[in-house]
């Protein structure tokens, strides 16, 4: 990047200043570039360091085995490296995470956005997002020590949840993720122009078909943002699933009510032993994490592209 | 923990337009949707609020003095004349470097973007993309980027300096999102005032965008503190868990941090560490909520409408 570069912003100094540019002006101007320079080196660097340990790893186990095999035993005699066990984990954490989220958050986001009367709105909507901040290893606490110990007092049948289980870990997930989604839905709804609430009341429509007819389908692209931000959270958490969520990895568990190993949990738990720099275990946590990379990757473009679609429509 | 976006526009007041009309027509459809929307707030907060409640409770007994002039032990035994005081003070240590380190970079960078950059250019959207990316990558890859480039990489080992690093790295694009939306907030004529009085650009930023923007600044920034002290997952693949029964003196000093030591008292058994650590939990909500109150508060009360 040229420090040099011409730029549209200042159209309206550049001409004043053209004949008497100060060295201040263009020092501070490499300043400001080296800054942002900072955030590309942190890619770079993750890039980097996800890479080269990730192809070691692939020299000795193949790409076929990881992604089709059943059982992730590392920290055992006989070692497998198949990261579907591990997957499967998340996925499930997620989904009972986003049972609960999305419904509630979205709940939330319509009465303050289309009930609550201002007043309420204005003291709901900062304690929303105070609680947004709540540390994650909080939730893994309460996971573990409150709502687990309630959840099996309460199970029905003999065969109830284990210590830790995948259903608890993704319970609080959902608990964590609520604030989330429904601040960002509620800004998405309230960026929906007035008028278009008008409209409908005009042609005699009730509240109620004007929220869930007008409002949401308006600020569509605006809580599928939040939902995939929320699934982004859920899938790259790790502090409640490595406290509550349990360690199996040698098979995977489709029961929720058992615990098993998600990815995060995976790298948290073998990184907080001693591994030997360079073996294939130490590899391994970084093959996994160049994974847990592509996938959130993945699901942030997906989450970009629906922000820019809101902003472009009503801003 | 996502950043609360700064919303600096007067929002149409929807609960106004309707309310004539739907009052004499609530017809139990209507009444029901109504109730199980506010439901939905009422159960995920009150929840919440139920949970943290507890906490609260269940870490009573040890909030006292103890948890700040005492140290961890990793004895049961001489659990009761245990705190946290190492945890606390490395969590301090950290942040305050995190602080020096973050927010020049976070703000100098955002004033590059909102600025300084053509944003037709491939490199400045570029540039963008790879921030708003960035926002989102799990923090445990953070983890990873600090264990095989910064500690490893660069020698710089399991320190105060290599954690401080690795959080100024995660909330880096807090700063910046937040700090970029503050400077946009600032209208055009301002900067065109301070022109045709024959400012340069860079007087015109430092001496008119900036002040303006302080709010909005200070709100993002305080925000991205907050949600640095209460990180455990980089700092776990840091090699943080251990019982480390002294403050770190240096940059190159070993550490223990708050949510880490919570870690480390929940992975014991015994209930004497379960209580030990409501309290410890405790004492880190009341800084974070602390520092996520006055944060809202700047945003709320001092930020300029124009």
């Amino acid at each position: 990047m040229s420090t040099s570069t011409s730029n549209a912003g200042s159209a309206a100094g550049s001409a004043l200043r053209r004949g008497r540019r100060r060295p201040v002006d263009s020092t501070v101007k490499v300043l400001l570039v080296a800054a942002a320079l900072v955030s590309v080196a942190t890619t770079i660097g993750i890039v980097i360091a996800l890479v080269q340990p990730t192809i070691g790893f692939f020299q000795q186990v193949s790409v076929v085995e990881f992604i089709t095999g059943t059982s992730w035993t590392p920290t055992f005699a006989q070692k497998a490296y198949g990261v579907l066990p591990l997957v499967a984990a998340t996925l499930t954490v997620t989904g009972v995470a986003l049972t609960i989220a999305v419904p509630l958050g979205l709940g939330s986001a319509i009465y303050l956005s289309e009930y609550a009367n201002p007043r309420t709105r204005k003291v709901l909507k900062p304690i929303i997002e105070l609680l947004a901040g709540v540390p994650t290893v909080v939730y893994g606490f309460v996971a573990l020590f409150a709502l687990n110990p309630l959840l099996q007092k309460w199970w029905p049948t003999d065969n109830g949840p284990a210590f830790q289980n995948l259903l608890i870990a993704g319970i609080a997930m959902g608990i964590m993720i609520v604030p989330t989604i429904a601040s960002i839905s509620e800004d998405s709804m309230a960026a929906v122009p007035r008028s278009l609430r008008e409209g409908a009341y005009a042609l005699a429509s009730t509240k109620m078909q004007v929220s869930t007819r007008v409002v949401v389908p308006a600020a569509m692209s605006g809580i599928v943002a939040a939902v995939v931000l929320g699934i982004s959270r859920a899938v790259g958490e790790t502090m409640i699933v490595t406290i509550a969520g349990g360690l199996t990895s040698d098979r995977i568990v489709l029961n929720p009510l058992e615990g098993a190993a998600t990815m995060t949990a995976f790298i948290a738990n073998i990184s907080s032993g001693d591994i030997p720099v360079g073996s294939l275990d130490y590899d391994s946590v970084f093959a996994v994490g160049a994974l847990l990379f592509l996938i959130t990757f993945a699901l942030n473009a997906v989450s970009i592209r629906m922000v820019r679609r809101f902003r472009e429509v009503y801003e | 923990m996502s950043t609360p976006t700064i919303t600096t526009e007067t929002r149409p007041d929807p609960s106004a337009s309707g309310n004539a009309l739907t009052q004499r027509r609530s017809r139990p459809g209507e009444v029901a949707f109504r109730l199980a929307m506010q439901a939905c707030l009422l159960i995920a907060f009150g929840v919440l609020a139920a949970l943290l409640t507890w906490v609260l409770v269940k870490g009573w007994n040890r909030l006292d003095s103890r948890l700040w002039t005492e140290m961890p032990t990793g004895l049961v035994s001489r659990l009761d004349g245990a705190g946290v005081q190492s945890a606390l003070v490395g969590t301090l240590w950290i942040i305050s470097l995190v602080a020096l380190i973050c927010l020049p970079i976070g703000i100098l960078s955002a004033i590059y973007l909102e600025e300084y950059a053509d944003n037709t250019r491939w490199y400045n959207r570029l540039l963008e993309l790879n921030i708003q990316n960035l926002a989102g990558v799990p923090s445990i890859i953070f983890g990873i980027l600090g264990l095989g480039i910064i500690a490893r990489a660069l020698g710089l080992g399991f320190t105060v300096i290599t954690a401080a690093i690795v959080l100024s790295l995660l909330v880096l694009p807090v700063v910046i999102i937040a700090t970029r939306e503050a400077i946009r907030a600032v209208p055009q004529s301002i900067r065109h005032a301070s022109y045709a009085l024959g400012a340069t650009k860079w007087q015109t930023v430092s001496r008119q965008v900036l002040p303006s923007a302080v709010p909005g600044i200070a709100t993002g920034s305080i925000l991205a503190l907050s949600r640095a002290i209460g990180e455990a997952a980089p700092l776990i693949v840091l090699g943080a868990v251990t019982f480390i029964t002294f403050n770190p003196d240096g940059l190159d000093s070993g550490y223990t941090a708050l949510p880490i030591q919570i870690y480390t008292f929940i992975t014991r058994s015994q209930s004497e560490y379960t209580e030990l650590a409501a309290g410890a939990i405790v004492l880190l909500l009341a800084i974070v909520l602390a520092m996520n109150s006055i944060a809202i508060f700047v945003r709320n009360r001092f930020e300029k409408r124009w």
